[in-house]
């Protein structure tokens, strides 16, 4: 266990936090505008997965799935959103069940079309090698990972602080009520908040797949971790998903290298402190 | 008297159950006992849904702490499996309430969707371990019992023997847990369900009351988890996952918070539709997704409301008294306040 081997693993925590930003993101975004705990988030990602899957084995083109798939899903988040959340008003409880009901149409579905066995989404030849950087071979498809996230993250905090729409998705996750008072259109709000949360899933879905899998049962592996990115960074905190993330992947990768037989519980252990002392998480607001 | 009528109705349905079921087949037999355990369960959460107006995210826990203590002491210490069995579920009952007692100190500081956070990630840790501590828990195979306690001439091998204590547990726990909500002290959960800041300012503990229901509920799910380990011999990190407890909250909003029996009606719908359903057609994961929207959009206050009688209109009778005082009717008294959810 030399420096090499230590610096790999950081690299392996960062970028598989970066995968989790895609998915963290969204649903802190989707919790801080909503309230809501959306069960189904791991089930988008898992649907993107085979979305994508399906897209490449119709078109071969692995460039065109991530669009594709994504913007799949954040139609069906929005249709959800509209259709049955919406319906409910502010009943957080019920809406955390319907989203559960959700994931399981949603994982019987992928089962009856896709059936229980095992893929991967192959990325395109150019992804696959690996860069050799002072003596670590360093995979150019988790680079592109960060790489992605890097620049969904700087999009979106620009989109949300530089321009009307975010000031908008700001005002409502402060203060829902107030923003309807100056006359913003909250449930509009909610709908694409719901829809750009499930696209950012999606983006993950696809891009995840590549070294996750797709596999059934993936949805509910993945969706706790993507709680703890919220959890720790504050729900509708942008900034705090990006630092969660990394923390959880860190957190992640070297739990199961240094403490096998307790690596969920020294992840787990520590949100529960976080979450005692400071209920709204390292960067959210009450 | 009307007060009467309900517990009547239910002490003749549990009766009927305990007599005809063993007279079905071994499959519904099962069933039936799966359904008490889980009907435990459900009527612990109910305890600080329903009655305190807590909703949490984390109930697989107590089963999984009260389903592996009792698997690691029958498969690693040979514990358990005769005279000592009553002692397990002494423990399971009190590592319940323990853990209960550790967790609350941490997941009552927060309220609203982050107690549903917190109580999540409570339980994760739970799952955690179970799923990575091989050397105690089995890992991911998790661990299989040996089989069945003997107590003298009682085998618990046998199914209906299994059963009869199935049900006496069930039906211990649904009297104590209906004294309980019965009593002054369960009024006062009512109290800071429906206004928790009225409760604190007319002198309560709010947060003590809280404290203890937690506790309370705990010790019953410990003890359902000692019978779910036995119910098939097996125990695995499935039995503590997320999943688990979105199907427990789901029976209690199901059968209707709030009434304790409500969790047992929600109990037998999940469970008849995931472990019967399952083996008769592929397709019945749909059922159970349709139920859960169906169930949330339509039926706000369970499926018991449907037989809960509507207040008669006042123009239908001389009008009393009684009906003239805004007295909340049969159907506030049911309602589930998330005002703590906000």
């Amino acid at each position: 266990m030399d420096a090499r081997f230590w610096l790999l693993q950081l690299f392996n925590g960062v970028s598989y936090g970066a995968l989790l930003f895609l998915l963290g993101s969204g649903l802190s975004l989707i919790f801080g505008v909503m309230r809501i705990v959306n069960l189904a988030h791991g089930t988008f990602f898992l649907l993107a997965g085979y979305v994508g899957l399906a897209v490449i084995s119709g078109t071969g083109s692995w460039w065109l799935a991530i669009p594709a798939a994504a913007l799949a899903i954040a139609l069906l988040g929005v249709a959800m959103e509209r259709l049955f959340l919406r319906p409910l008003g502010s009943e957080p409880l019920r809406q955390v069940l319907l989203t559960f009901g959700f994931v399981l149409l949603i994982q019987q579905a992928t089962l009856d079309i896709w059936g229980g066995s095992n893929f991967e989404i192959n990325p395109p030849a150019a992804l696959m090698h690996s860069l050799v950087l002072g003596g670590l071979y360093l995979p150019l498809y988790r680079i592109f990972i960060i790489a992605v996230a890097a620049a969904i993250g700087v999009l979106l905090s620009l989109v949300l602080d530089r321009t009307r729409a975010g000031a908008v998705v700001r005002a409502t996750v402060d203060d829902a009520q107030m923003a309807r008072g100056v006359g913003i259109d909250t449930s509009r709000v909610s709908m694409l908040t719901f829809g750009l949360g499930a696209l950012l899933a999606g983006l993950g879905g696809v891009i995840g797949g590549a070294f996750l899998g797709i596999y059934p049962g993936l949805d509910f592996e993945i969706l706790p971790l993507a709680f703890a990115v919220v959890i720790i960074g504050g729900m509708g905190s942008l900034a705090g998903a990006a630092i969660g993330a990394i923390v959880v992947g860190l957190a992640d990768n070297f739990g199961k290298v240094l403490f096998p037989q307790a690596s969920y519980f020294t992840l787990y252990a520590p949100l529960v402190l976080l979450l005692a002392i400071r209920p709204t998480g390292l960067f959210g607001r009450e | 008297m009307k007060g009467h009528r309900k517990p009547l109705a239910v002490l003749a349905l549990l009766f009927a159950v305990a007599v005809l079921t063993p007279h079905t087949t071994p499959f519904v037999l099962l069933l039936v006992t799966r359904i008490l355990i889980l009907a435990i369960l459900a009527m612990s959460l109910d305890l600080l849904l329903g009655f305190t107006g807590i909703a949490s995210l984390g109930h697989a826990a107590f089963l999984g702490l009260g389903a592996y203590m009792t698997a690691i002491l029958a498969v690693r210490y040979n514990f358990g499996l005769g005279w000592g069995f009553p002692l397990v579920i002494l423990f399971g009952s009190l590592l319940g309430a323990a853990t209960a007692a550790l967790f609350g100190l941490f997941a009552l500081r927060a309220r609203g969707v982050y107690f549903l956070m917190i109580t999540l990630a409570l339980s994760q840790c739970v799952w955690g371990l179970a799923y990575r501590w091989d050397s105690l828990t089995g890992g991911d195979n998790g661990l299989n019992l040996p089989g069945r306690p003997v107590l003298g001439v009682i085998r618990l091998g046998n199914d209906t023997a299994f059963f009869y204590l199935v049900f006496a547990c069930f039906a211990v726990s649904l009297l104590a847990l209906y004294l309980f909500v019965q009593s002054p002290f369960g009024k006062s959960l009512v109290g800071i369900r429906e206004h928790e800041v009225r409760m604190r300012i007319l002198g309560y503990n709010t947060w003590l009351h809280k404290y203890i229901v937690f506790v309370v509920s705990g010790a019953f799910g410990g003890l359902a988890g000692v019978l779910w380990a036995h119910v098939s011999s097996e125990v695995s990190p499935d039995d503590v996952t997320l999943a688990t407890s979105v199907d427990v909250l789901l029976m209690v909003v199901l059968g209707g918070p709030g009434t304790l029996f409500g969790g047992v009606v929600g109990a037998a719908i999940v469970v008849f539709l995931r472990e019967y359903l399952s083996t008769l057609v592929p397709w019945w994961q749909y059922v159970l997704g349709g139920a859960y929207v169906l169930a949330i959009l339509y039926l706000p206050d369970g499926v018991l409301s449907i037989f809960r009688q509507r207040p008669p209109p006042l123009a239908a009778g001389p009008v009393s008294a009684e009906a003239l005082t805004p007295s909340p009717g049969p159907g506030d008294e049911l309602k589930i306040n998330q005002g703590g959810i906000e």
